[in-house]
């Protein structure tokens, strides 16, 4: 029903969605959601069983005293309990706002940074190794510096924790910025899009996994930051999960210092794989995956 | 007053080169790549350009396309018009679906939504690929994804496309699907095309003329009409004997470099 001016096109027609047909063939992967589950958690519930396993073997073996090394039973039992009681939750809240708030802080730092550098060429001289740089610096390093200017307050915890991570963000969209292909830029600018709308329309989303990158990697030096502000900044009316560690330790209580532990372990996955999550989700849209073959 | 450029007009797109000329870098270091090129391509006209690597063809068209800046001379497009330009890579952008790629040279132009959703029906239409507008770029073929960048292209309502080895990455069947596609769309919406090739026999295939370009620096050295009636087929005698006095040229040309 086309309109078609040469004679030859509906043989055309015909050839062209036969060739498409045999060519996207085969594209889509079978394979059910539940045994993909299975065949990527198996290995890792093993691994689990073996440490603790090995664990229970050294408890046996009485290297350490019970009260140091306590066995895994006795760490779940406690953790169960703790579990149950007010003082996690008020802790993680109290560490989960500040966790949100310094990162937050970060991501905002951050981001503006690496716009700033990416875009602007005398900042990148002034400011591009120093960035990796900071990067390299141990995050507690930075907190007697902290306490000095802060005093033990919140504040230094939220400058070491946006110390940690806004570089880590900021080189993620520096890094994003900078390998866009320049053939997306030519085609963006062919359709008329010019500054800020080049921008939003081929380099912010080019850059977008590399950028998730750069979150995910703060967000690893923010929690690590946060943690280690937490066992040093004691504010006594505000029990964060790294002031009960210490205070665990104060009290040689070591099943409760281990069940704290596991729940900071946790709690670092759990975010670690919502961005692994949305990290996966960018690249299986953009089609990386499949190349990959993952 | 509301703009009638949404329909395929009648071609305004005449291009014209007066003594382009490209130098790249400063110095002693300057390279020249273009060197005095004039050219004047009629609206409607299919034009190929040929030549041997270095011969500053793809040079040629950013400076029409007008993302590179020539160090002399004048081009010109007439009022208003941008041309489009088409790549070797469709350069599709991996993160939006088909349509929504065909979309953006309409959002950008500020056209209102229901109005980009039927053009785009109606562009991929065009191309053939009406129901793959939901796939992603990477769920296509090759083939598909040159032919989703050209629906992208014409969503720029231009008269004159630039065509930069478009099929040059694709397989011989594919590539004479997608020049009976081209020489169709081309004369429903009779487009002004200067397309950039190294394959002889594709330009022959295409081209209403046909211009050979040195190398090092490009100059227009030869230049012939193709006067065998449409539609034509790529392995016709025609078009071998034609392509075959164009290779010659371009032997020669290159034979030039190994003295």
């Amino acid at each position: 029903m086309a309109s078609d001016t040469l004679a030859a096109t509906p043989r055309t027609d015909a050839e062209i969605s036969g060739l498409d047909a045999l060519e996207i063939a085969g594209r889509e992967r079978p394979g059910s959601r539940a045994r993909r589950f299975w065949s990527a958690t198996w290995p890792k519930l093993a691994a689990l069983a073996l440490v603790i396993g090995i664990w229970q073997v050294v408890f046996w073996t009485g290297w350490k005293d019970p009260w140091a090394l306590p066995a895994p039973g006795t760490v779940f039992a406690d953790l169960g309990r703790y579990l149950g009681s007010a003082a996690l939750w008020e802790g993680l809240a109290t560490t989960g706002r500040r966790a949100a708030v310094g990162f937050a802080a970060a991501v905002a730092v951050g981001l503006v940074l690496g716009l700033g550098v990416a875009r602007v060429k005398v900042l990148r001289a002034a400011l591009g190794s120093m960035i990796t740089a900071l990067q390299t610096m141990p995050s507690i390093a930075w907190f007697p510096l902290a306490i000095v200017l802060f005093q033990l307050t919140e504040q230094a915890i939220f400058f070491v924790v946006v110390l940690g991570a806004a570089p880590s963000v900021a080189n993620g969209v520096i890094h994003g910025v900078d390998y866009v292909p320049p053939l997306l830029i030519r085609a963006g600018r062919n359709m008329g899009a010019r500054g800020l709308n080049l921008y939003r329309y081929v380099i912010a989303p080019a850059a977008l996994p590399a950028i998730v990158a750069g979150l995910k990697q703060g967000w690893a030096f923010a929690w690590r930051s946060l943690m280690a502000g937490e066992l040093l900044v004691v504010i006594a009316e505000r029990t964060s999960i790294g002031a009960q560690l210490t205070y665990a330790r104060d009290f040689s209580d070591s099943p409760r210092l281990m069940a704290i532990m596991i729940v900071i372990l946790v709690v670092g996955l759990v975010v670690d794989a919502a961005f692994g999550a949305a990290d996966k989700a960018i690249r299986r849209r953009w089609g990386v995956l499949d190349q990959a073959g993952n | 007053m509301t703009s009638t450029t949404t329909t395929p007009r009648s071609a305004t797109g005449s291009v014209a080169l007066r003594g382009v000329t490209k130098v790249y870098g400063q110095g002693e270091n300057a390279v020249l790549a273009l060197d005095g090129v004039s050219l004047d391509v009629a609206p409607g006209e299919f034009v190929c350009l040929v030549g041997a690597s270095g011969c500053g063809k793809s040079t040629l068209l950013n400076l029409v396309a007008g993302l590179d800046r020539s160090s002399g001379g004048q081009i010109d497009l007439g009022d208003g018009v941008n041309p489009g330009l088409m790549f070797q890579e469709p350069a599709l952008f991996p993160w939006l679906t088909v349509e929504a790629n065909v979309e953006v040279p309409l959002k950008l132009r500020g056209l209102p939504r229901a109005e980009r959703r039927e053009k785009v029906a109606e562009l991929l239409r065009t191309v053939h690929l009406a129901e793959f507008g939901r796939k992603r770029p990477h769920q296509l073929s090759g083939g598909m994804r040159q032919r989703v960048a050209l629906a992208r292209t014409l969503a720029l309502d231009t008269p004159v496309l630039l065509m930069d080895e478009p099929f040059g990455a694709l397989d011989a069947m594919t590539r004479d699907i997608l020049h009976d596609e081209l020489e169709r769309i081309w004369s429903e919406r009779r487009l002004t095309v200067l397309f950039v090739t190294h394959n002889v026999r594709e330009a022959a295939r295409l081209a209403d003329r046909i211009i050979l370009l040195s190398s090092r620096p490009g100059r227009i050295i030869y230049s012939t009409r193709v006067d065998v009636p449409r539609p034509r087929r790529i392995d016709s005698p025609e078009i071998a004997n034609i392509a075959a006095e164009v290779t010659d040229r371009l032997r020669t040309e290159v034979g030039r470099h190994g003295q």
